[in-house]
């Protein structure tokens, strides 16, 4: 599968794919999307990449273990859920605030951060199969 | 009763946000970081000496914090005189602890890793001593098995520390199982789990017909917690710790969790006949087994840990008597104990880094070049011994007072409780005296005196056994009254004397031990020798027991998992999906609760094309000859299904089947290409028909149940609900994604969870390989499909909720 043309364009397939998919992340309180779809073409992405180039660059572009990024995308997720309690409110309850950022207003919440969390857990884990599926030779 | 969180559950909670800061903290400062670091334990000491005031008189302070309203699992303290001794000792001792672990630990590549487990401990511990509610005990009782478990086997390269740490999970971890039990039986008897409701009903559980398995299954937690003979050896294999866990968590605290839960128990348990038969029995042979194992040992860190054991013993025994006198010399005893051990195992560790073993016969004439150690080894092998005018002897003068002609097996009680004492007093000078006195030996290093962050624990330590003493009052009026009323369940004012007022059984039955003591002490080697001949002649142990118990429950599992699951994984699929069609068909054909055939609805023109292509794929996946053509195909059905979606006002639903649907083809054709699998998918026609009826039993069944779901009368009171809430509350337009981060945040965050272990479970398969690999042998059929058949339901069955 490794031919020039798909070696040469996975790259930026790869960088578009996890734009994407941080952007259906964004959008997904408001509009279809969300962590667990984004988590999942941000796998694919990366999927593709170590289809395309082998596993080792993937690898070292993901910078962290891929179960390491799962891991921390559970703590996070978790960790949403403690922010509440220092506010008086029940375990898990959503809080919001809205900064106003080069003039304009954002919404920034706890759920927001429980995506996030979700959306690491999702990439962590499906690309931490996928690429030890791929990455034959070495094992 | 307040609902909110207040200092207290901030105290409970800093260690545990120590544990997270911990690595960062020594990254930045190394080894002085533990000064830093020492002040989340002292801060939380001195919270802890606010509450001495208010429970002079037995008073108890019980606070809810309901953190996550409709669990039922509310946050709860209950300081009272028992916990609070225990919230002072786990504190202050875990203050010079964190020096102390500094010192040792000082250059050590995983000191933060070390300290951080080390906080995570002393979190749980804090927590276990000061709930309430009996179901957050277990949780922090194991918590506490765990972090033990971590500590032990610190040294991971070591295989002797991490069969040490796996014993101990095993043991403790077991005993806490059974306590969960007793938990569960006690909330059905008593209808409550809160140590505060309980401890205003007296005679409620003594008297309940669950009595018996009740006590059975918490002596079943404590006994194994606090290695009370035969379940004792795995406290002096966790030795193998770095020394600051042997004086921390085996001696000063977590191994007196069991002690702490018999205790706190023993106003609503104890002053049975069963509670007065067991304890006494058991403490009884753990004391005089523990000092007899102690004495053959020659290894400073060893003496000491079996002379814990044996201490245990004296406690649990104390404790079974239900007498008051007694009860206050177990207090004045932890108390103690807790100082004076925690401040030899210092000095262990301490002669170890100074001069390079622990060997007690290789040691001798330290005095000079380790000043200081030897002054604190001195104080506290002397409150050890019992000897005025320490606590030691305090707590000696009442226990003996205590058990001294109270019910008719006090004689045995009181033999015992004297030639254990002796033989404490052995070892507590061995430890002391021998390597500091007499003539010099050479040891592996030059001597030299440990550094400052290594000697405040122990030299505050023993100056504390020697201040209690001395300011007796304070000690017992504001620590061992309100400790004493806690666990007799009664008020209780000690009258306690530094120096005997008249000679009275206690002090005879003192200089008895005494005189014992020194006379064992100087023919030491001797009782050595015969100790070490007594237990090669016995030769087996429970240790020995230990392994042979693990090996045999090994072989036992391996022998059922060869029996159900004998490595076919085109049997366990038919299985597996014959089971799931009778789950579906046979409740509708037996409860007649069949669909009626509905009506043709009138499909537009494009909805009969996406059908088409779903049959289209159907016909490609029976039609394929090869693997690989088949699982594209299923790719096909799988996209049609998303187009319906797509097409009934599902964009989220059907754009994660897109994704989980590419997914799963490139995986599936990834594990593939791996297994070498033969390229065609040749079955015989006898299979074919199997195989063709389970599909078709399987794909009928779910297709019969969803018609008889979608034939019930909608209810639309959760629907209409999240509809008029999204917008309104959680501030979404989304509102499946609502739903999913929001309203029902918490299932989500236990599916991610799911998600992980999955995926880490599956990362293990892929990496499994078995021992003799059949080079370029291709598997003739589909083994190993479940991998792909779990990574590809998991993620399914996430959307699908």
């Amino acid at each position: 599968m490794r031919t020039v043309i798909f070696r040469t364009t996975a790259p930026y397939l790869t960088s578009l794919m996890v734009l994407f998919s941080i952007f259906v992340l964004l959008r997904g309180h408001n509009e279809p999307g969300g962590g667990f779809i984004g988590g999942l073409i941000a796998a694919s992405a990366f999927a593709i990449y170590g289809i395309a180039c082998g596993v080792p660059p993937v690898r070292r572009a993901l910078v962290f273990h891929p179960m390491s990024i799962a891991g921390t995308g559970l703590f996070i997720g978790a960790s949403s859920g403690i922010i509440s309690l220092f506010s008086g409110v029940p375990f898990f309850t959503g809080l919001w605030i809205y900064p106003t950022i080069f003039g304009v207003e954002i919404a920034l919440s706890t759920p927001l951060v429980f995506d996030i969390g979700v959306y690491l857990v999702v990439l962590g884990t499906i690309a931490s199969i996928a690429l030890g599926l791929e990455e034959r030779e070495r094992l | 009763m307040n609902a909110a969180i207040d200092g207290t559950f901030i105290a409970i909670l800093a260690p545990f946000f120590a544990a997270a800061l911990a690595p960062f903290v020594v990254r930045m400062l190394g080894h002085n970081g533990s000064w830093l670091l020492a002040l989340v334990p002292a801060g939380i000491f001195v919270h802890f000496l606010g509450y001495i005031d208010q429970t002079v008189g037995g008073a108890g302070i019980a606070s809810v914090w309901d953190w996550w309203p409709g669990m039922g699992w509310p946050l709860s303290y209950l300081i009272d005189g028992l916990s609070l001794m225990f919230a002072l000792l786990i504190s202050g001792i875990g203050t010079f602890i964190i020096l102390y672990s500094g010192g040792y630990m000082k250059g050590h590549p995983q000191l933060g890793r070390f300290l951080s487990f080390m906080f995570l401990f002393m979190g749980a511990m804090q927590g276990l001593i000061i709930s309430d509610n009996l179901v957050t005990v277990f949780i922090f009782w194991e918590l506490t098995s765990i972090t033990s478990f971590l500590l032990i086997g610190f040294n991971t390269t070591k295989e002797k520390s991490r069969r040490a740490a796996l014993q101990a999970l095993v043991v403790t971890g077991g005993g806490g199982l059974s306590l969960l039990a007793g938990i569960i039986l006690v909330q059905l008897v008593a209808g409550t789990s809160d140590l505060s409701t309980l401890l205003t009903q007296p005679g409620l559980l003594q008297t309940s017909p669950y009595y018996m398995p009740i006590l059975l299954l918490f002596l079943g937690g404590a006994f194994t917690k606090s290695a009370q003979f035969p379940l004792h050896f795995w406290l002096p294999n966790a030795m193998e710790a770095p020394t600051p866990v042997s004086a921390y968590l085996h001696s000063a605290t977590m191994v007196k969790a069991g002690v702490y839960l018999l205790m706190r128990i023993q106003p609503i348990m104890g002053d049975t006949l069963a509670w007065s038969i067991i304890l006494p029995i058991f403490g009884g042979t753990t004391l005089i087994v523990g000092t007899l194992l102690a004495v053959r040992q020659t290894d400073l860190k060893l003496m000491l840990a079996y002379t814990t054991v044996a201490s245990l013993g004296l406690l649990v025994m104390l404790t079974g008597t239900s007498n008051e006198i007694a009860i206050q010399g177990a207090v004045l005893y932890l108390l103690a104990h807790s100082l004076f051990k925690g401040a030899l195992f210092m000095v262990a560790g301490l002669i170890d880094h100074g001069t390079g073993t622990r060997d007690v016969t290789k040691l001798g004439g330290l005095a000079k070049a380790m000043p200081i150690t030897f002054g604190a080894a001195a104080f506290a092998a002397l409150s050890m011994a019992g000897l005025p005018p320490f606590i030691g002897f305090v707590a000696k003068e009442e226990l003996y007072l205590g058990i001294w002609g109270t019910e008719p097996p006090f004689l045995a009680l009181t033999i015992t409780a004297v030639i254990g004492n002796a033989l404490m007093l052995v070892i507590g000078f061995a430890v002391a005296f021998k390597p500091f006195l007499g003539a010099k030996v050479e040891t592996p290093k030059a001597a030299h005196e440990g550094p400052l962050l290594m000697l405040a624990g122990p030299v505050v330590l023993s100056v504390c056994g020697l201040a209690s003493a001395i300011f007796l009052h304070w000690t017992s009026v504001h620590l061992v009254g309100p400790m004493a009323s806690s666990v007799a369940g009664k008020v209780l004012t000690p009258a306690l004397h530094l120096f005997p007022t008249a000679i009275k059984a206690n002090l005879i039955l003192s200089l008895i031990t005494v005189a014992l003591g020194l006379v064992l002490f100087f023919r030491l080697a001797l009782l050595r020798g015969i100790m070490d001949r007594v237990l090669r002649t016995i030769g087996w142990g429970p240790d020995l027991g230990f392994d042979q118990f693990m090996n045999g429950t090994v072989l036992a599992a391996h022998r059922v998992t060869r029996l159900v699951q004998p490595g076919q994984m085109n049997m366990y699929m038919k299985v597996a999906f014959a089971m799931t069609a009778a789950a579906i068909l046979l409740p509708l054909i037996l409860l007649d609760e069949l669909p009626n055939w509905p009506e043709m609805p009138d499909m537009r023109f494009y909805e009969w094309g996406v059908m088409a292509i779903a049959v289209i794929g159907l016909a490609a996946v029976l039609n394929a000859k090869n693997r690989l053509t088949a699982i594209v195909a299923l790719g096909i059905q799988g996209f049609a299904v998303a187009l319906i979606f797509m097409l009934f006002g599902a964009p989220d639903l059907s754009f994660t089947q897109f994704m989980v649907e590419t997914l799963s083809v490139v995986i599936l054709a990834l594990v593939m290409t791996r297994l070498s699998l033969y390229q065609d998918d040749h079955r015989s026609p006898v299979r074919t028909v199997v195989d063709g009826t389970l599909a078709l039993a399987v794909g009928g069944g779910f297709f019969l149940l969803l018609l008889a779901v979608v034939q019930q009368p909608f209810n639309a009171e959760l629907s209409d609900f999240f509809r008029e809430h999204s917008v309104a509350i959680a501030h979404g337009r989304n509102i499946v994604n609502v739903i999913l981060v929001d309203f029902r945040g918490v299932d989500t965050l236990g599916e991610i969870a799911v998600v992980a272990i999955a995926g880490l479970a599956i990362l293990a398969l892929i990496r499994v390989r078995p021992k003799t690999r059949p080079k370029a042998q291709p598997i003739s059929d589909n083994s190993n499909v479940g991998v792909v058949a779990s990574a590809k339901t998991s993620p399914a069955q996430e959307t699908t909720q």
